[in-house]
């Protein structure tokens, strides 16, 4: 109701830094980033090419930082953003970019384009051009909790479920616990099998955890729309509540975005280094498979391969763990074709997958997965996201494909030695 | 204006003119983007900044193989104008000893026959760059003023060198003069325009690769 | 150099033949101008068949702001070759520094000549021609202006000889301290053959009169005047030395072992790359050598303002002035305008941050 041209403009004004003049003043137009994106190379729509869709950005750095440009804007000559520029923009911004980041791994003169976008949202969000799905999740996030508008009884009723079904008490709100795990909204509701796994796994190797009543949310919508004012108060939700439980830790789920936003983001978004660590549970999972407190009993034969979420890899920084832990339990592993910080991404992160206007292309793009998969023919697609999990059920129906999906946690889980 | 007066004219103070721009011009930019800053990370560091940046200022002069294989058109052009302007640029004697006098030593030339061999296959190069440029869908719709002014001045030299060298058409006092007035359009427009890359992608692949280093990705 | 007036009457072989030249060597003289002029071999017959009946033409030389060089140049070739034989057999009715008349007696013989020969005299000019002060330059009195606008006005052609007459030369260089000019800035409306040099080969003296008497043309020009035949090719690319500039292979200084092999001069400054002159094929002294062959590089005198050209001594690509300087302060200045553009961009990120609103999921929305 109060977004306007003039805050999305302040926002644009904001988000230059060296790193944006420096990446602006770069670019060569070679185009490498199209080739790079899957929002081209499955639709072939050379608007979609990825520095194209910070032209915002690059436009209020042109006029506002650069001598040449604010000379240029006295006399009134030179490319202006406008309003009605942003609107345009909105679905190249959003619809189109999943913030995967390939295009930042393989920019020749080496532009964080993914990055600039990411940024670029910010000025969109503020000027009011943000996709009205991820609007509204945003609007849960803070109102409810949780994007898709789980609330603590969800949660609770899930937890009993799971303590009903295995027998283990899930620690709530224990205060003193080395680590406090955080859940994503599509793991409460779609995979709750993702808790009974940690909470296996963290019997097996004697982890002392917890949940936290009012923070279990990993989930960030504010940096998906590109609000980092929304960003930052889930994010401090988190903080508070670790301070609460006095944790050591906290644990990121498998989520992608969620990762970027605890670990990343996070401390930048808030103004402040946090007074306990944020692991990802592969991270976890690998140290405690280092320290050998993971045994494992039986072994895959099926082969396997393995989808990096792109703010997990890519983005994140974690991109081993997953192999060596794969490597425990599967004979038969298969690298895709462009794997690891190469990945294709699946086609619904970045809020792509909250922005029901973006249904179609999300699963025009997720071609470009179906050729990856084609090349290696496997049995098993294991990833480390519910979101990419969740799209991957999707793009591999719409495909007509049968590979199932598994979580990386869960797999684990399964196999571990019973203890 | 005589041809002798033309040439003594661009080689002196149409030459400190040109360098004054250039020179000025450049480290404006530079300056003007460094003093912008960026804000110091908060979060926990998986791996080194600085290691990872300077290793993506080098490491990505090189794709990855598929990123080869997608893009091979534009990595295999752009490998050979950019050696080639390095090696007509930076190795033809006459040239080498204008950086001597500049900057106080020379280094090793290569024989004029293979400069001008160079220079051919570079003015060839760019010619079909310039019309993949035109016919690319995605360059095309990308493409503005600056990247075909920057093309222009950079074939320019080229030519009028390849000319010059040759003697073709006019005395050589005025194709030097000429050459070496193209050379200078070439500095003069080269702070202001896409051509900054040279300069300005040693930043940005620092930063990129710092950015992935910090969160221990190679980037 | 003389004015027997009865001697003007024979034609150019019967003086040659007077003077014990035999038929052979003067054939062998006009095989030679053709192979120079690049004329095919059939020419020859009729190069000594116009020589042989040419009349003595009448020849009135000026020399203006000179050194006389060019004139000893032309005199003082170490044998008595064919072509100062022809430089003998042509009726030099005034030259201030051969003749042997001398005041009154010369300057009438100047003006006999040029009433007797009117329209029809060649005029040859060495030295430039002062126009800031009249007085700088005298002849009898007259200053070097009104003298070659009178002698010009009935020449058949002008040949301004060596650099100064051709482009200005040395009087002609900066600072020019008497607005020395050219001969062909002042006169407008005659043929005008710039043979340039300091001084120029004297075989590309004669050669020019063997054209003109041969054919009573002026030879094909290039754009600054100059006979295409002589001076159609740079001496870089005539050079014998050519070979190691295409190899890479210099002198770096006079007494290296590069200039002991005799490998190119470019980097000593040689300005053999944008001078067009005959010295690398023609060579000097009959043919013995030339600068470069004797291990200095080419000053490129029969170009304009040669004498301006950025120091002898600088290669052509290097700048002419001290650009070392000019680099750093420009870096510094730079530096400063940038710090300064960055410093109100800064300025400006700091004010978009104090005007930023904080956005809360009301702000959403329009």
């Amino acid at each position: 109701m109060s977004a306007s041209f003039e805050k999305g403009y302040n926002a644009l004004k904001e988000q230059v830094d060296s790193t944006v003049a420096a990446f602006f003043s770069s670019c060569v137009h070679c185009g490498m980033c199209a080739d790079a994106c899957l929002f081209y190379t499955e639709t072939g729509a050379p608007e979609r090419t990825p520095i194209h869709k910070t032209e915002p950005l690059r436009r209020v750095w042109k006029q506002e930082y650069t001598l040449l440009g604010r000379i240029g804007k006295l006399f009134g000559i030179g490319e202006k953003v406008t309003d009605e520029m942003m609107e345009q923009w909105e679905t190249l911004v959003y619809d189109s970019c999943t913030l995967c980041g390939r295009c930042t791994m393989i920019c020749p003169v080496g532009n964080d384009i993914a990055g600039m976008i990411r940024k670029t949202r910010e000025g969109m969000a503020a000027a009011g051009h943000a996709p009205p799905g991820l609007i509204g999740a945003t609007k849960r996030a803070i109102t409810i909790g949780s994007p898709m508008g789980v609330k603590l009884p969800a949660l609770q009723a899930q937890i009993a479920h799971v303590e009903k079904d295995s027998g283990m008490k899930i620690p709530l709100d224990v205060e003193g616990a080395d680590y406090m795990l955080l859940l994503s909204s599509m793991e409460i509701m779609n995979f709750p099998e993702f808790i009974d796994a940690v909470a296996k796994i963290f019997k097996h190797a004697n982890v002392s955890w917890t949940i936290s009543s009012e923070a279990f949310e990993a989930t960030n919508s504010g940096i998906q729309i590109g609000a980092s004012d929304i960003a930052a108060e889930l994010v401090q939700r988190i903080v508070d509540a670790a301070a609460k439980l006095k944790v050591k830790n906290v644990i990121s789920p498998e989520c992608g975005h969620a990762y970027m936003a605890i670990r990343w983001d996070g401390p930048n978004l808030i103004g402040k280094s946090y007074d306990f660590k944020v692991v990802h549970i592969l991270e976890l999972l690998d140290d405690l498979r280092q320290q050998g407190r993971l045994k494992i009993n039986g072994r895959l034969k099926e082969r396997l391969t393995y989808h990096d979420p792109c703010q997990i890899a890519r983005r994140g920084g974690v991109i081993d763990e997953p192999r060596n832990l794969i490597g425990m339990f599967a004979d038969n592993f298969v690298e895709m074709p462009e794997t690891g910080k190469m990945n294709w991404c699946c086609g619904a992160g970045g809020g792509v997958s909250s922005n029901e206007r973006a249904d179609e292309i999300r699963l025009q793009v997720f071609q470009r997965k179906k050729d990856q998969l084609d090349a290696i023919h496997v049995d098993g697609i294991i990833s480390a996201c519910s979101n990419c999990r969740i799209h991957l059920e999707d793009g591999l129906e719409e495909y007509h494909m049968e590979i199932p999906l598994l979580s990386l946690t869960e797999t684990l889980a399964e196999n571990l030695e019973e203890s | 204006m005589t041809e002798t007066e033309l040439l003594t004219w661009v080689r002196g103070p149409g030459f400190q003119i040109a360098t004054i721009i250039f020179v000025l011009g450049i480290m404006l930019r530079l300056f003007e983007i460094l003093m912008l800053g960026r804000k110091a990370n908060l979060a926990e560091a998986k791996g080194s900044e600085m290691s990872s940046g300077l290793r993506t200022v080098f490491s990505r002069t090189i794709p990855d193989a598929s990123t080869f294989k997608r893009s091979a058109f534009t990595v295999t052009a752009g490998y050979i104008f950019h050696i080639g302007l390095f090696v007509v640029i930076f190795l033809f004697a006459p040239h080498i000893l204008l950086f001597k006098d500049i900057i106080g030593f020379g280094w090793p030339a290569l024989p004029s026959t293979v400069i001008d061999a160079t220079a051919v296959i570079t003015i060839i190069t760019l010619v079909i760059v310039l019309v993949h440029r035109l016919r690319d869908p995605v360059k095309r719709f990308l493409s503005n003023f600056d990247d075909y002014l920057g093309w222009f001045v950079t074939i320019l030299p080229l030519i009028t060198g390849y000319i010059a060298f040759h003697r073709i058409g006019m005395s050589a006092p005025s194709l030097i003069a000429i050459h070496i007035l193209s050379v200078e359009l070439l500095m003069v427009v080269f702070p202001f325009t896409k051509l900054m890359h040279m300069f300005t992608l040693i930043l940005a692949r620092w930063y990129n690769g710092a950015i992935s280093g910090y969160r221990g990705v190679q980037s | 150099m003389t004015n027997d007036l009865s001697r003007k009457d024979k034609t150019l072989g019967e003086t040659l033949r007077s003077q014990g030249i035999s038929r052979r060597s003067f054939l062998k003289f006009c095989a030679a101008t053709a192979s120079m002029m690049a004329l095919p071999p059939s020419m020859i017959p009729t190069i000594a068949n116009a020589l042989e009946k040419a009349r003595r033409p009448s020849v009135i030389w000026l020399s203006f702001q000179e050194c006389t060089g060019c004139t000893e140049s032309l005199t003082r070739a170490h044998t008595a070759t064919v072509e100062s034989l022809i430089f003998d057999s042509i009726s030099l009715d005034y030259h201030h520094t051969l003749q042997a008349a001398a005041g009154h007696a010369a300057e009438a013989a100047r003006e006999a000549a040029m009433e007797e020969n009117n329209g029809k005299y060649l005029l040859v000019v060495d030295g430039s021609i002062p126009l800031d002060n009249p007085g700088y330059s005298t002849i009898a009195g007259i200053s070097n202006y009104d003298m070659l606008m009178d002698t010009a006005r009935g020449a058949a052609a002008i040949i301004s000889v060596g650099t100064c007459a051709a482009f200005g030369g040395i009087p002609h260089a900066k600072p020019n301290p008497t607005g020395a000019v050219s001969v062909s800035d002042i006169i407008k409306d005659k043929p005008i053959i710039n043979v340039p040099g300091c001084p120029p080969i004297p075989v590309v003296i004669t050669g020019v009169l063997t054209h003109f008497l041969t054919f009573g043309t002026i030879p094909e020009l290039d754009n600054l005047g100059r006979p295409k035949t002589f001076y159609g090719q740079s001496i870089h690319d005539r050079c014998y030395r050519r070979p190691f500039y295409d190899k890479g292979l210099f002198a770096e200084t006079f007494d290296d072992e590069g200039a002991r092999l005799g490998w190119c001069l470019y980097k000593l400054g040689c300005k053999g790359p944008t001078s067009y002159n005959a010295c690398a094929t023609t060579k000097w002294n009959g043919g013995v050598s030339f600068p470069i062959e004797a291990g200095h590089p080419c000053l490129g005198c029969s170009e304009p303002d040669f004498w301006d050209g950025g120091g002898f001594y600088k290669a052509i690509s290097m700048p002419t002035e001290n650009i070392t300087k000019t680099t750093i302060y420009a870096a510094a200045a730079g530096v400063a305008v940038g710090v300064a553009v960055g410093a109100t961009g800064r300025m400006k990120k700091a004010s978009a941050s104090k005007a930023h609103q904080k956005v809360t999921i009301d702000d959403l929305e329009k």
